[in-house]
């Protein structure tokens, strides 16, 4: 019987074209983006290399003061994170690091745009970055401000034409360093990751940036285990609570949080000071545009299905009269929903493929690696067959209720 | 075969109470030919969904082959349709996405018949109406004669004791109504089939055993 059903199902979809393309481009269409999107966010917060062990990472990237009549939010200083976040129980290693700035170099006559990065010897520690040449700086490198850098190897490409860049010289921020490692290029998405070029953060200029509560500075801290999270964030929220405020007259309140990259980008998004469930509200605005996009689609198909049905009525009446019974019809039915769908599943996911190989070849994303996440297109794909049934078998079923004469006359739903 | 007594079927919208048949009593005999007549609206067709188990009474008791039909469940009367019935429909009813020869294996298909008896059975039933050298076209490449006959062959390739035929003729030139009328004859006189028509056409209930006549939803003769 089922052989049967999907015999008639294939036939039903190769007889109706025009249906059978709308329902499947619907299918197809609406899964792709869904797989662009789900690669996209997935770039940006999954554990990947060189950030593989943030599944067990905090990291500190914004902190707010805040007074009676204004307040700022910004990222925290060196002092801050030496002061704070240095030193917490339960924490296996700590990194602090500047942002990645963008700036301009000049290199044999060239302008080249980049971005540096000053970190200390754990950064290297914490992110597993795969060299190609050489080797990362050390924490002594950082104690003993050695001019030393490690660059991508697009950077490579750019200065050395590819060529063997250890023992180089590079200008940079009116300061000499000898590169000592090359690493891949870095998605400019990974937020602690990304940089073009590294160095000690010791080589800065001055010392004045130690003792700063606001700066361009962040920290991470690696967990033995995500268990230890809770223990780690109340240890550092009993810290805060202590915070010595340079100038209280105008600022009496502190807000930072030690985050997940996805409580990052919800602390950024929704607001420092929000003391509600930041990632709550961020995951509901997500699920709510998902399904503002795929609503469209789904009207389309359901409002198909329907018409579909409603012009299968007779079919539905003589297969009753010849012997089928309800639960015969909608079994049909179901089937030849769950055949289109998965047809529109294997359209696409090849279509995914191919459209997140365009993404990456157009460099939308620098350096970024966008995969198909089977378990996402799994989900698409459930999600399609759902729509499938519910709007397809619904009708079905009702219709499947009808004394057989009423769908022979073509029914009213 | 086929007993209906004190039969009504009414039809009920929010305003309106329409009584489509009255007081219905009719008995069919095994193998029997009858015809129904009547003006249309007088409820022909209504009564012959009736005995086909397409529609239910709202009241009286309707037996076929020996049991009262009433109470049967959504897959009992599945079951005796597929087994005990065949259907032919003015409008012939065929399904469009599927070829001559899927058409005819509907019936057999909720027998669970496997896939080359059932192959066998309805090609059979096709040659048996002329229609051996069709079974890969589709309904719409076929006449309304043609038409008819694969919903005959569809109507008997499970050998169903009643054949239930709604206007078999009302969509078809004469010659093609007799060609229709002479393959119903030949399926009641060589298998017993006990066949029930609702025709409008005096000249070929003359050549069924026996007229039953309807008027605004009685029985007159």
């Amino acid at each position: 019987m089922l052989a049967n059903y999907i015999k008639t199902a294939l036939k039903v979809l190769r007889r109706r074209k025009f249906f059978t393309f709308i329902s499947l481009f619907g299918i197809s269409f609406t899964l792709v983006v869904l797989m662009v999107a789900v690669a996209m966010l997935d770039n940006v917060f999954s554990p990947r290399q060189p950030e593989s062990r943030f599944d067990h990472v905090l990291g500190v990237h914004t902190v707010g003061l805040y007074g009676p009549h204004f307040g700022m939010t910004t990222n925290p200083g060196y002092g801050f994170i030496n002061q704070y976040v240095r030193g917490l129980k339960d924490v296996e290693n700590m990194s602090l690091f500047t942002t990645s700035s963008p700036l301009t170099m000049y290199h044999e006559g060239r302008k080249i745009d980049t971005h540096l990065r000053r970190t200390d010897g754990a950064y290297w520690q914490i992110l597993d970055f795969k060299f190609l040449e050489g080797g990362p700086f050390t924490e002594e490198d950082n104690r003993n401000a050695n001019f030393v850098a490690v660059i991508t190897d697009e950077m490579r490409r750019t200065l050395f034409n590819g060529q063997s860049a250890l023992g180089r010289t590079i200008e940079l921020d009116g300061q000499r360093f000898r590169v000592i490692g090359v690493v891949p290029a870095v998605a400019i998405t990974r937020n602690v990751g990304f940089s073009e070029v590294w160095a000690p953060v010791g080589t800065l200029k001055t010392r004045e940036h130690e003792k700063r509560m606001i700066g361009d500075f962040g920290a991470i801290v690696l967990a033995r285990s995500p268990r230890d999270f809770a223990a780690i964030r109340r240890e550092f929220k009993e810290r805060l609570a202590n915070f010595v405020f340079e100038d209280p007259k105008n600022f009496d309140r502190v807000e930072a949080g030690l985050d997940t990259p996805f409580e990052l980008v919800a602390r950024n998004m929704i607001g420092n000071q929000y003391q509600g469930n930041r990632v709550l509200v961020l995951q509901a605005i997500l699920v709510l545009m998902a399904l503002l996009f795929v609503t469209l689609p789904t009207m389309n198909l359901v409002s198909i299905n329907l018409s579909r049905i409603l012009e299968r009525a007779s079919e539905i009446g003589v297969r009753k009269a010849f012997g089928a019974s309800s639960v015969t019809l909608i079994g049909q039915f179901v089937v030849e929903n769950v055949v289109l769908t998965l047809i529109g599943g294997a359209i696409g996911f090849v279509l995914s493929v191919l459209a997140l190989s365009a993404v990456a070849r157009l460099e939308i994303v620098p350096f970024a690696v966008f995969d198909v996440n089977l378990r996402i297109f799994g989900y698409g794909v459930l999600l399609s067959a759902a729509f499938g049934i519910i709007s397809g078998v619904y009708p079905a079923w009702r219709m499947s209720r009808m004394q057989p004469v009423n769908a022979l006359r073509g029914g009213v739903l | 075969m086929i007993s209906l007594q004190n039969i009504n079927k009414t039809y009920r919208t929010d305003r309106v109470e329409t009584l489509a048949l009255q007081n219905i009593n009719l008995d069919v005999a095994p193998g029997e030919f009858v015809s129904i007549m009547g003006p249309s609206g007088c409820g022909k067709s209504t009564l012959l969904n009736l005995i086909g188990l397409l529609d239910a009474p709202s009241d009286g008791k309707l037996a076929l082959d020996g049991s009262e039909v009433q109470k049967w469940n959504d897959t009992k009367l599945a079951s005796f349709r597929n087994e005990k019935l065949g259907f032919v429909f003015q409008s012939f009813h065929l399904v469009p996405d599927l070829k001559v020869i899927d058409n005819v294996e509907i019936p057999l298909l909720y027998r669970r018949t496997n896939g080359t008896p059932r192959q066998t059975l309805a090609r059979n039933a096709l040659d048996r109406v002329g229609l051996a050298s069709r079974v890969h076209h589709f309904p719409t490449q076929l006449s309304g004669g043609q038409q008819q006959r694969v919903a005959i062959a569809r109507a008997i390739v499970g050998r169903p004791r009643i054949l239930l035929a709604d206007e078999p003729t009302g969509n078809l030139d004469s010659a093609m109504g007799e060609e229709i009328m002479d393959i119903l004859h030949d399926l009641n006189r060589k298998d017993g089939t006990t066949i029930v028509m609702v025709t409008h056409d005096e000249r070929f209930a003359r050549r069924t055993d026996r007229i039953v006549r309807l008027f605004d939803g009685r029985q007159v003769a």
